[in-house]
Parts: structure tokens; sequence; C-alpha cells
């Protein structure tokens, strides 16, 4: 166990744990930042995604050590419930979720992509959710609403 | 006490205070036995209260699945939750509104037609007479019986159900912790358990005593072949896992079949064959042409994204259990069972949980997670692992489905036989005698399981909609039903229908194909329902259908179509498809008639996804085995459809607020999977008749 300093959602925070402990349960058990979901453990499904340095990253096979120096942003850091980040409020608007289970991960991915890209083709969202797997088939909502998502953040940035 | 004119769940749970209560702050409690699945029921059942109480759907807040308060309403399963939890709402609260209203009525003196309900204030037209349900509680008993006698609103006066009010439980989730897996006690662990490698593995071995030396381990339970950890922190629960897996020897049975083929295995193991349908008699003279075929589909997974989870806490002998079950009183009372203890001394408490498709492990890791917290008397959060989650929980059976029809001398459907080769298709806990969570059967002494039965028809297991739609004079249906499986088996969504309508509505086609006619225009010969029709009718239109075959060798279209269950939502689908590579679906159009439709939007994609659900079984998914284990294990060994293979889609609905309303969650799978099978014929003139529809099945069907 040793004390590490995290940068999350723009705020200094210390946690103590075993330096290979996975960001992920970092983000969950020690900071309470229970958006990001665990959904295999391995890097393969998308469900546990965080934004590191500006990169969306699985962050269930992201050792503590090598998230420390980094800014991390959660689903948290992006918007809240009154003031929600575009993207989710796109996925409101389009009801673009059914249990939600898979969707804040694939948030986190699509402002990730937003930040970088203006304007994406379809084939950018899509390949931006490469790694992203739905369960509940809302996967055509989704996609509905990322681009949604980016007409308002362009409309938005428009003098 | 019993009251026929009831819907179910009310008849059941008559006390109009078990369903309704108007409390403080001028809000108002509805309890619900139908939980949220991801399926958006929680907002539906707010929508059918205040539209029939007539208050701001804000001011109602639904309290589903909870033992120590909501009415035992079954499973949430089968698309019913509308059709029967949805309908004893709507009548529970026409019956509250009604009491109140001739309170109001005594109270003023005037007739009960002078009186208007407007946001739960009840006034007298034209006056500015007016009290409220909250002024009026104190004098309006609830607990008494619903009557039947009330008459809930025609569906012309209706605002609020019928509109596509937005789900009420997205912000929480999109936003951060909304799941039982994000849920805390003071003083809890962190669980995982030790899965036997294989069903029916005995513990042969485990050195406890170096996996309890590992940091922050507070308990490992031994119990027979169950094996559970409790950490003090999440990963040190999984390092210890982890350890104890390196560490622990097995006694495994070498009981899976030698081939995964379903056509080998199935057919091969002891049936028992009933006549389950039959119409007429099957010809046996005047018969000019006999065609037949095999159909076959293999074991599905649930594989739901969010790995089972569960939170369970022993205070003072009262065991308290947070859990996405289906079916929280039954669970409770199984989980009674195995830990003998008495049922009031249990609680269940529905939590969300991500989507389950049926009956995943959500039941099992509840039981997990009682017997830790029993084991360590702490609070423990018990968490399946991705592996657990697609090799334990249970899977859809595989099916073999045989199908012949004669035809007269004119090419017409004289006689239609359908058998069946299936698995029972349900042996969620609690609907038999003996203890069906997976933890009870590992234990020392262990529970057994419930003897393997199927669902009867009307529903059916595995013979739901084995009956044809089509108005053919003589049919006769039989199934042979196999009742030990090797692999453990229960419900995945739409049960038999999947098989059965992939089966019946690729023969259509090929019926169809034989007599040389188009496959919408030989499908509505068939059929006189009109709301049958009209489905079809609705996405042939909508995908801009021509007669004739269309395929170029490449590019195809397919349409499949079914009732589900035969009783209840009528739904058409339309793929159009490329094959390169692999099958790819570039489009699906479809109409569903569901009658009334509480919210539009979230029918809508409650088919969307049954849609996309089902083009990842038809396309990709098959559970698979060596001789003793199941090979689906991660993401790797069971792939299901990735965004860059998911199609646009198209869904109508045809409006029929005046009917009844019909579950969709289950309408689409079937008619879907027909589609893009008839679909690959259209494009390559290539009947594949196995499930999946995998580049290599396509590739043995050419030679
Ligand atoms: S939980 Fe991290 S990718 Fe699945
Ligand atoms: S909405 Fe349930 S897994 Fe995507």
């Amino acid at each position: 166990m040793t004390l590490r300093t995290l940068r999350v959602n723009g705020i200094d925070r210390e946690v103590t744990a075993a330096p290979d402990t996975p960001l992920l349960y970092i983000l969950r058990n020690d900071l309470g930042l229970k958006g990001t979901r665990f959904g295999c453990g391995e890097g393969q499904c998308g469900a546990c995604t965080v934004i590191l340095d500006g990169r969306a990253v699985p962050s269930c096979d992201l050792p503590l050590w090598s998230a420390e120096g980094h800014e991390i942003t959660t689903v948290e850091g992006i918007g809240r419930e009154g003031a929600l980040h575009p993207v989710q409020q796109a996925f409101i608007d389009v009801q673009a979720a059914q249990c939600g289970y898979c969707c804040d991960g694939i948030v986190m991915a699509a402002v990730a992509l937003l930040d970088r890209v203006r304007d994406p083709s379809d084939e950018a969202i899509v390949a931006a959710l490469e790694r992203h797997l739905c369960r509940c088939g809302a996967h055509t909502r989704i996609l509905r609403a990322i681009r949604v998502a980016a007409a308002s953040i362009a409309e938005s940035a428009a003098p | 006490m019993s009251h026929p004119a009831l819907p179910r769940s009310l008849a059941a749970t008559p006390r109009l205070d078990r369903w309704v209560r108007f409390d403080d702050e001028l809000a108002v409690t509805v309890w619900s036995g139908k939980v949220e699945i991801g399926q958006g029921i929680a907002t539906a059942i707010a929508q059918i209260a205040a539209e029939e109480l007539d208050v701001d759907i804000r001011r109602v807040n639904v309290v589903a699945g909870d033992t120590t308060q909501s009415p035992d309403e079954g499973y949430t399963s089968g698309s019913q939750s509308i059709e029967i939890g949805g309908m004893a709402m709507r009548q529970a609260c026409a019956e509250v509104r009604a009491l109140f209203v001739a309170e109001a009525a005594r109270r003023f003196e005037v007739s009960v037609a002078a009186l208007r309900v407007c946001d739960g204030s009840i006034g007298v037209a034209g006056t500015d007479l007016a009290t409220s349900y909250w002024e009026l509680a104190a004098q309006v008993d609830l607990a008494r019986d619903a009557s039947g006698v009330a008459q809930p609103k025609a569906a012309a006066l209706h605002t609020v159900a019928g509109s596509s009010v937005q789900r009420r439980d997205l912000p929480a989730k999109l936003t951060g912790g909304a799941y039982v897996h994000d849920m805390a006690l003071p003083g809890m662990v962190h669980g995982r358990v030790l899965r036997p490698p294989s069903r029916g593995a005995r513990l042969e071995g485990l050195d406890t005593g170096t996996i309890r030396a590992m940091p922050g381990v507070v308990a490992v339970v031994v119990n027979g072949s169950f094996v559970g950890i409790c950490a003090e922190r999440e990963e040190q629960a999984i390092a210890a896992l982890k350890a104890a897996r390196a560490a622990a020897s097995w006694r495994e049975r070498r009981s899976l079949p030698q081939s995964t083929d379903v056509r080998d295995f199935l057919p091969a193991m002891r049936a028992e064959r009933t006549i389950v349908g039959r119409k007429g008699d099957l010809p046996v003279a005047g018969v000019a042409r006999r065609l037949a075929a095999r159909y076959s589909k293999p074991y599905l997974a649930h594989a739901s994204i969010g790995p089972s989870c569960a939170l369970a806490r022993m205070q003072d002998g009262h065991l308290t259990v947070w859990s996405h079950t289906q079916g929280p009183h039954r669970l409770r009372n199984q989980i009674a069972r195995a830990m003998a203890l008495r049922p009031a001394d249990v609680d269940v408490v529905h939590a969300d949980g991500a989507g389950c498709y049926g009956h995943n492990g959500a039941d099992d890791v509840a039981l997990d997670a009682a017997l830790l917290a029993q084991a360590c008397g702490r609070p423990v959060l018990m968490q399946w692992t991705r592996e657990d989650e697609l090799a334990s929980s249970p899977f859809g059976s595989a099916m073999l489905v045989d199908i012949s029809a004669s035809l007269d001398g004119d090419g017409e459907v004289i006689g239609w036989a359908h058998e069946i080769w299936s698995h029972p298709h349900s042996s969620r806990p609690g609907s038999g005698e003996g203890v069906d969570l997976l933890a009870a059967w590992d234990i020392d002494p262990p529970f057994a399981p419930s003897k393997p039965k199927d669902v009867p028809l009307p529903g059916g297991g595995a013979t739901r909609n084995a009956v044809p739609a089509y108005d053919f004079p003589a049919h006769e249906i039989a199934c042979n039903l196999v009742r030990e499986s090797p692999l453990r088996v229960s419900a995945l969504r739409s049960l038999g229908a999947y098989a059965n309508v992939f089966a019946i509505e690729s023969f259509i086609d090929e019926l169809a194909a034989a007599a040389n006619q188009d496959p919408v225009a030989f499908r509505l010969k068939h059929l006189r329902e009109p709301r049958a029709r009209a489905v079809i009718e609705t996405a042939a239109k909508a995908a801009a259908w021509t007669p004739g075959r269309q395929g170029d060798g490449i590019r195809g279209r397919g349409i499949g179509f079914a009732r589900y269950k035969n009783t209840s939502a009528w739904c058409a689908v339309i793929a159009e498809v490329a094959v390169g590579a692999r099958l790819e679906v570039q489009r699906v159009i479809a109409a569903v008639d569901a009658g009334e439709a509480i919210n539009p939007d979230a029918l809508v994609n409650q088919v969307e996804g049954g849609i996309i659900q089902a083009i990842s079984w038809t396309l990709k998914e098959q559970v698979l085995w060596d001789s003793t284990r199941v090979s689906a294990r991660s993401w790797d060994s069971y792939p299901i459809l990735r965004f860059d293979e998911v199609p646009d889609i198209a869904v109508t609905v045809v409006s029929r607020p005046d009917a009844p309303p019909l579950g969709v969650g289950e309408c689409a799978a079937g008619p879907t999977a027909a589609a893009l099978a008839n679909a690959l014929y259209d494009a390559m003139g290539l009947r594949v008749r196995d499930l999946p529809l995998t580049p290599e099945r396509i590739a043995r069907a050419m030679e």
C-alpha cells in the first residue's frame, strides 16, 4: 500500500492502495465515482472508459502507478443532473439507452472524440466506439445521440 | 378471495392500499411488482398511474420489487409487464380515483359528474369549490379491496399514457452510480466466488491458509464445493480469487456431448414426445407434393454487459438482499430455503442492474452474497466476474425444428407439420419444487434443483410460437422435450419463439420459392387476420418492397413475421443485406402492432433493441464446449455484435389506441432471424438452416 496523488476531474485526490491496483477500483471504491463501471476487467467492453489526458482509455487494466501524473476525467467530471454535458443531454434527448450500463463508458469515448474532432463523420464515430459493447441493442440511438451532441456543441460554439 | 373481473395481479393483491398511497408534499407512491430491467417499465407504470389519477407525473413515485412493501407479481418476464402489471395499476388507480371523487361529491353535495380532477385537485366544475386527494386522504380508506367496478378512462382522453415521456431513471444512470453494483454499506466487504470450472465439478482440495493470509482477506468460506472470498478491498478480493483458482483442484465429469452440432446431439438424447397442437387431420390423399426441412439453433448466452451483482446484509438475524432479480418474492423464498431461514426473516429489495434478457446470474449472485454475508458477519457486495456471467449463468436452450408441408395439385398448402426437439426453457428459481440457485447445488449438503419442466402452451416454452399464424386447413405440432440438458438452461428472451419463428418463416419462404411466388404476397395469401396483414403490408411499404426475387448475388432482402406467443404483439421485419466476407446487414425495417402504446418511443426503443440483439444471435452467437467445459468465458470466446456491424433501423408502429396494450420486448427476435436467412437466400440462392449464419456456415452451404 502506498499513498498516491491522482488528478481526477480537476482535483488532486490522495489514495492509499497497492500500486498495481486497477484505476477502475480506485475511482469506484476510494473516490466514490461509480459512473465508471465494471464490465469485464479485461479491456474488452469499454464500460470502464475514462479520459486520460484527452484520450478515452479503459480504466480496468490501467494500474494506479501509471495513472499518477495524468489528467483523469470520469463521467462525474463532465456534467451532473441539472448541468449535463451536451453528450449526456443528447443521450437523454434521444433516449439512447435501455439498461444504460454501457452508456457512461460510451459517453466518455464520445466526449473524447468530440473534444478532438468537432464534426466527426459517421465512420469516425463508429471507429471511436470500436471497443465498446452494448448488449441491449441501443447502438443506433447511441450513434444518433453522438451526432446530435456534435451538432449542439457546434451550434453553441458558433458566434 | 378471487375477483374474476380484476386484472390478474390486482386479483392476487386486491387491497388498494397495497398499490397507491397519497403522501405528504403532494406526492403519490405507487407500488408495482414489475421491476425495471432497462425496458423502461418504471416510467410506463408512472404514466399509467398519472393518467388514471390525473396527477402530474412528477408527483408519482414508483416503488417496485421490494418484498417489504410491493405486491407479489411473480416474475418480470415474457413481455407481460404492461399487459399484466400495467393493467393492474390502471385498474387500481381508476378505483382509487373513483373513491376520492365519490367522497368529494358527498362533501360538496354535488353529483360525481360535476367533479373534475386536475393534477390531484378535485373541483366542482364552474365553481371555485375544490379539495384534493391529499386533503381527503384521511377520509378515504384505501384498506379495502378493488371492486372491479370503476372504469378506467377511455383511450381518447389519454394525455400522459400514450405519449413519449422520457425515461425517469436515465439521468442518474448517465451521470454516476445508479445500479446495485454501485451501492455501499458501512463496514461492507467485497465478495467473489470461485465457481466450479464445469457443471457438477466437485472441489477436491484447496489450501485456504495461504489465501486467508493474503492482504485484506477477511474470510475464505468453503462449504462443500462452494468457495467464497471476502476482502476489505475489491482488488484484494480479485487477487485472492485468482490465487484460489490456481490452488484449487476439482473433480470434473466428462459430461458434455462429443459433438457441438445441435443436429447430432439433440435428437440422440432421451425425449418425451407429445402432440401440443392439432387442427383438422393431416391429409393422406390429394397430396401432390411434400416439402420438408430441418432447422437448428444453438445454445445462446444472455451475455449481460454488467456481470451480476448483489448486496447482502445480515443484521440481528434478518437478511436483506439488494438484487437485480426479476422475481424478488420468489427469490426471497428460495434464499430462505437454501439458508434454513424463515421467509419472514429475509427481504429482497430490487435495485437496477444491467440488462438481463431473461434468467441470467441475477438470482444466483444474490444467494452468493447472502451466504457470504452470513459467514463473515459484514455486509457483502458480491460481484460476478465476466467469466462467471458467460459460463455459469443459464443458457437459452438449443433447438431443432422439422417442418413439412403437403401441397395439393394447385400448390396450395393443405397440411403443415412442425416437430421440435428442445430442452425446457425456464428453470427460474421458485417455479418448481427444488432450489434453483447455483450455490445451493454446491454447498454441503446440496439442495436438489427442481425437476426440469417446460412452460405449457398457450405461452409455451419450447413450443412458444410453434403453431403457425397462417390459415392452413390442417396442422400438427409435436414437441420432443429433452428434459436433461448437458448445459444449464433457462429463460432467454422470447424462449422457443426465436427458433420456431426462424424455422416457420424460413420454411414459408421456401414454399413461396417452390411455388414461384413473392414472399410477401405468399404470406398475405395465407393470412386473414387484418392486424397480421397490416404489419406485413406496412413493413413492405416502408421498405419499398417490389415483388419477385431481387438478389444480385451480393445484395438481397428478406422478410419475417410473427405474432408473439400468438397472443401478443404482431411484428414484421424486413432485412436488407450484402454478402461479402460476412453477411452484412445494411438496413432493417420493421412494423409493430402492440395495441395501445403507453410510451411510443420506449416501445420503438424496445423493438430496435430486440432487432439488434437478434441480429447478434443470428449472425454470431453459439455456446461451444469441449468434453467437460463450456468455452464461452470472455468476449473473445463469445463475441457479440459490434458498433460497425449494426444496420440502420426504422420501426413503424401501427397505432391501435383502443386495443389492449401488448408487450414488445420479445416480438422481433424470431422475425429478425428469418428475415436475415431469407435475405441471404434472396441474395445468393443459398438456404442456410442452421444458426448462426457465420461466414463458415455460408461457405459450407456454398460447397
Ligand atoms: S471493464 Fe474495462 S473494458 Fe470491460
Ligand atoms: S444499454 Fe444496456 S448494455 Fe447498452
